[in-house]
């Protein structure tokens, strides 16, 4: 199990796995998109009280929920990579970050262009809102941070502890409409009870979850491998590698 | 103790810290992170005086009264108490009786509230018109659980007509 473990942790194994695993996260991506927006943009019936407009969720949800179960992830990255020091986890730090932070902005944008026709403002600043605009920051801190340092590795620690010190934020956003009083709505679908959500709608939303999820997965995947390739520059693997792919004349 | 063993427990003990803090702070902090105050506040009047503050309820049914112009009387409630609200001024194309809604203003000498802003709280239901009309409990029925006193004053959970 441990030797497994540090095997798929070496850089050339993960980047020769991920090459492979790769183009199936695409196509499940883009096929779960691909019926999500269909089935929520077109088939899905009309809310009773927001008519057409509600119709934001099926972009808005998963990107929120993304944005949180992205920043999960990094900080279990970040446990890895400071307990460990394994590179490869490093990587994946500074590799969803700039991949959360996109989700995170879809999910306050898409938020705002519904805030001002439903509930009348496009901005308010009640806790949901708030803490997931500290998320962003958090997300760019993490993004900046990476930038500063000229050592890569001691970069990654440093990126790795604000990820790990930023994650107390996830459960407040999430719990903040509960905790609280909040002008954003309460959960739809929750672990506890029925959805109240009626199936024709609920079933392109959880689509659309699970297919930006293989998205954020292939994007992260994409980002991992590049950051190897430069991090590992020097060493054999990635002479090698670029020999294959020069003698394949695919450089 | 190895050096990764020394970094477990500095994690585990930094994150213990950071999540006792945010506990401790948002706890002592809680009237902060409130949004609005519910009507049962104002009866109570814990809420502050002469200070603009935010209402947060559901608009009770068949109380809009419309005067002139854009002038509107309703009463707004949580579970246990209710508040006059008049508001002049555009309303968001959710307000309707039975909705939920925050507004934003001050607290007349007559107890009743006097609003310049309207903003709606949709709640987390979805479904087709047709849907809704068979199901008699759900339009106008919002339940008023999502308002929750910021000083703890007595509000039960249920529906309000």
């Amino acid at each position: 199990m441990w030797t497994w473990f540090h095997r798929l942790a070496s850089p050339p194994t993960f980047y020769r796995l991920a090459d492979r695993f790769s183009p199936w996260l695409a196509v499940i991506a883009a096929l779960l998109i691909g019926y999500g927006l269909v089935g929520g943009l077109v088939l899905a019936p009309a809310d009773y009280q927001q008519g057409d407009a509600f119709r934001i969720i099926y972009v808005h949800v998963p990107a929120a929920w993304l944005s949180l179960s992205g920043y999960v992830a990094m900080a279990a990255a970040a446990v890895v990579a400071i307990i460990w020091r394994i590179k490869l986890a490093e990587c994946v730090v500074v590799a969803i970050a700039p991949v959360g932070a996109s989700f995170t902005a879809m999910a306050l944008v898409t938020g705002m262009l519904w805030g001002k026709p439903m509930w009348g403002a496009y901005w308010v600043w009640d806790a949901r809102l708030t803490a997931e605009l500290v998320l962003l920051f958090l997300y760019l801190g993490v993004i900046g941070l990476n930038q500063a340092f000229e050592d890569p590795r001691a970069g990654a620690r440093a990126c790795g502890l604000l990820a790990l010190v930023g994650v107390v934020n996830v459960p407040i956003v999430h719990y903040s409409v509960e905790w609280w009083n909040s002008l954003h709505q309460g959960p739809t679908i929750s672990r506890i009870g029925k959805p109240s959500i009626v199936p024709a709608m609920l079933w392109p939303l959880l689509a659309m979850t699970f297919g930006c999820m293989a998205f954020f997965a292939w994007a992260v995947l994409q980002r991992v491998q590049n950051e190897l390739l430069i991090r590992e520059r020097r060493s054999a693997w990635v002479r090698n590698w670029r020999l294959e792919r020069e003698a394949a004349g695919n450089v | 103790m190895t050096k990764r063993q020394g970094r477990m427990m500095w994690i585990g003990a930094l994150l213990a810290g950071i999540a006792l803090a945010a506990a401790l702070g948002f706890t002592a902090l809680r009237k902060n992170m409130m949004y609005f105050y519910t009507p049962s506040d104002l009866v109570a009047q814990t809420a502050p005086k002469h200070a603009r503050l935010r209402l947060g309820g559901l608009v009770e049914r068949g109380s809009v009264k419309r005067g002139d112009g854009l002038l509107i009387n309703f009463t707004l409630a949580d579970c246990a108490q209710k508040v006059q609200v008049r508001y002049e001024g555009i309303l968001p194309d959710l307000f309707r009786e039975g909705q939920g809604i925050v507004a934003t203003g001050m607290v007349a000498d007559d107890g009743s509230f006097r609003a310049d802003e309207v903003l709606a709280k949709h709640d987390e239901n979805y479904m087709p018109p047709e849907l809704a009309s068979s199901l008699k409990t759900v339009d106008g029925k919002h339940s008023c659980a999502p308002f929750k006193s910021v000083n703890g004053n007595v509000a039960s959970a249920g529906v309000v007509e």
